[in-house]
């Protein structure tokens, strides 16, 4: 396995802190080589940053992979927004020439390149590729089988799907092996690859939106019997968890490394489930 | 914005300029509707992809920068990944969006969020209950980002007044 270092961007260290500290967890159980990259800013956020200018968001993420790139390591996200961002980042420097001139220019002014080639990745896919099923099936102790999964990938996880080659786009799969390999089961759902309706800087402007297009998830999530959601996103999992307040349904919101932190046995309290606005009990 | 009866202010100009900033392939739009069918936006709202696909080809500028459906795309991408023709949808919407700010179309809670990294290189604030939580989980109340260190944070802050961004938002 290579050498990883994990982004942190926005909202998992500064709402919800049990996402870095389970990610953290859970790489130690599975012999992932993975640090934390420091001296970090927000990745920039695709939905509201590149919407307002994309050279502002060029220049910062070029200069986020740079710190990776110095390290020598491949860049790991827990959040579909970080990936997203950075990977889309990599992927224009990386093809268009004049891209990477001038995040090179920006970037020559705080003394600091961005070569190119750092590995941008996701921690689901990462498990799924560089890990495996069957390492991760040998560390659960506990199974999970009592625990229905409404999974959530998220948009940026696997889109675009021919270039990514994480999953396919229409009947994507990792993330249900991953849920279903604790014991739990993960239960079809309509609308199940949809939008949580966060995204796209949705939220912040029009938050009526976002949530209408959550209530459609939430309602559909109802109707398939799943008793939580697990999701691969901070993002996604805090548009879920506060987006349950008219207590129309009450799913307890997971991410996949705090699911995984159950699944091991591992020190629960390193979940941070108090930053949860729907508790998580079963 | 003109109502559906009266004559619309027709611009080629406009067409152009957002051919020239890269978004060309909304020229290949045949409005087919796929990307209506898939957006999960326009399932609650009265936002229609192709519509504004079919805007911007005719050159309709002012029913296009100033509207606010241009602000409800989530940039979930389904659209782009359905799309027959290979248009870049995501990316015109975000072209669009980089041209709407421009001349000044920018809500005020996103100007926030924009002031937040000009400020603290994070897209949002970390204030004390969540340095508290942080610390019960036995990490430092501050994460090891910008946060944490003052040179990174200028350097963020740095590459803003290079690109100008800091003017921009006002
Ligand atoms: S799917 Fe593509 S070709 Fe069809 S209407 Fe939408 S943008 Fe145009
Ligand atoms: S990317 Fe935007 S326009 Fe396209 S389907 Fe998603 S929300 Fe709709």
């Amino acid at each position: 396995m290579a050498k990883y270092s994990l982004f942190l961007g926005c909202i998992a260290p500064l709402r919800y802190p049990g996402i870095e500290t389970a990610t953290m967890e859970v790489a130690k159980a599975l012999d992932i080589d993975m640090d934390i990259l420091d001296k970090t800013s927000c990745c920039p956020a695709p939905g509201v940053f590149r919407s307002f200018d994309q050279d502002t968001w060029l220049a910062i993420g070029a200069r986020n992979l740079s710190l990776a790139e110095e390290k020598g390591a491949e860049i790991v996200t827990i959040c579909n927004g970080c990936f997203g961002s950075l990977w889309e980042v990599a992927d224009k420097i990386e093809h268009d020439e004049k891209k990477k001139e001038y995040a090179n220019s920006i970037l020559k002014e705080i003394g600091r390149e961005y070569k190119g080639g750092v590995k941008v990745r996701q921690f689901a896919e990462l498990l799924y590729t560089d890990v495996g099923l069957d390492a991760i099936s040998a560390k659960v102790t506990k199974k999970l089988d009592h625990i229905k999964a409404a999974v959530h990938y998220g948009c940026h996880y696997f889109k675009p799907d021919i270039v990514k080659e994480i999953d396919n786009r229409e009947r994507p799969k990792t993330l249900d092996e991953l849920v279903e390999v604790t014991g739990a089961t993960s239960v079809d759902y309509r609308y199940k690859n949809a939008c949580c309706g966060a995204g796209g800087g949705v939220r912040a402007r029009a938050k009526e939106v976002a949530q209408a297009m959550t209530d459609q998830k939430l309602e559909a999530m109802k109707e398939s019997g799943a008793n939580c959601i697990v999701d691969i996103c901070p993002f996604c999992h805090l548009q879920f968890d506060q987006g349950q307040s008219g207590l129309r349904t009450s799913f307890p919101v997971i991410h996949l490394s705090q699911l995984y932190v159950m699944a091991f046995g591992l020190d629960e309290s390193k979940n941070g489930f108090d930053a949860h606005a729907v508790p998580v009990k079963f | 914005m003109a109502s559906d009866s009266e004559p619309k202010a027709v611009d080629p100009a406009f067409t152009k300029s957002v051919v020239d900033k890269g978004a060309d392939t909304v020229t290949l739009c045949f409005q087919c509707g796929t990307c209506t069918g898939g957006c999960p936006s326009g399932r609650v709202t009265a936002f229609r992809t192709r519509k504004m696909m079919r805007r911007v080809q005719l050159g309709f500028k002012d029913e296009v920068l100033p509207a606010e459906e241009l602000w409800l795309c989530t940039t979930c991408t389904t659209c782009d990944e359905r799309c027959p023709r290979g248009v870049k949808i995501t990316d015109i919407i975000m072209t669009l969006r980089n041209m709407a700010v421009r001349e000044g179309y920018m809500a005020e809670a996103h100007k926030n969020t924009a002031r937040s990294l000009m400020k603290s290189g994070h897209a949002i604030p970390l204030g004390d209950a969540f340095r508290k939580m942080r610390e019960t989980l036995g990490l430092h109340s501050e994460p090891p980002t910008v946060l944490s260190d003052k040179e990174a944070l200028d350097e963020v802050k740095k590459i803003i007044k290079a690109t100008h961004f800091d003017e921009l938002v006002g």
